[in-house]
């Protein structure tokens, strides 16, 4: 299995495991007061903006720990560009993810439109934002094993 | 993911060049070693200033690199 195949299932995974323990974390802090006060609208801002801000650091983590295992394990150093494949594969992958996020947010509206309490709304854009994350790594992970 | 019609002989000409390496080929024409492993397998092809490169890597024209059609791969 090459480094960019490598790369891609540890992507994956810590997504999963980043996304699911920061939901784990923040779940008990649900605010216990009506659906529609300021205060659940500051969780959800805060939910977001803190779960971008952790995804990033922790995904960077990830990745630096991934690189020394890599060179520890194949004696390898890891590609310090990205060459024409690895562009035409990111940008294939960046927008199959870009389009499951639409469709994410298009049903996030739909909500709305159908008298859905807002949480419903939140709920739905940020699962189709984890979603589209895991779609673009699992896009990236099946062409290169697939090809191009 | 269907293969390419864009076939070489890669594999075939590093063999007959010393026994290039992947990665010194890769090195060669300025990719990583997955991109030579992917027009290998015929899982790529590849942009026209690649396949150039490639071709001057070996020193030989372009057409006795690639192929275009369903000639069997090497």
């Amino acid at each position: 299995m090459t480094y960019q195949e490598k790369k891609s299932i540890v992507s994956i995974i810590s997504s999963i495991v980043i996304f699911i323990s920061y939901c784990l974390f923040m779940y008990p802090r649900y605010p216990g007061v009506d659906a529609e006060s300021s205060e659940v609208f500051h969780y959800w801002g805060s939910f977001v903006l803190f779960l971008t801000l952790f995804s990033i650091i922790a995904h960077i983590i990830i990745s630096i720990i991934f690189n020394i295992v890599f060179r520890m394990t194949t004696k390898e150093k890891e590609p310090g560009f990205a060459d024409e494949l690895d562009k035409l594969i990111d940008l294939k992958a960046n927008r199959i993810s870009f389009f499951v996020f639409i469709i994410g947010f298009v049903f996030a509206m739909g909500s709305l439109v159908f008298y859905q309490p807002s949480h419903v709304m939140f709920i739905i854009l940020i699962a189709s934002g984890f979603i589209s994350d895991v779609t673009g790594s699992v896009t990236k992970l099946y062409h290169y094993r697939r090809g191009v | 993911m269907g293969k390419n019609l864009v076939g070489n002989h890669i594999r075939k000409l590093r063999f007959n060049h010393d026994e290039m390496t992947q990665q010194q080929l890769a090195d060669k024409v300025g990719v990583t070693r997955q991109t030579i492993v992917a027009l290998e397998k015929g899982n790529y092809s590849p942009s026209l200033e690649l396949a150039f490169r490639i071709a001057r890597a070996f020193n030989l024209p372009l057409e006795e690199v690639f192929f275009y059609g369903d000639l069997k791969n090497d």
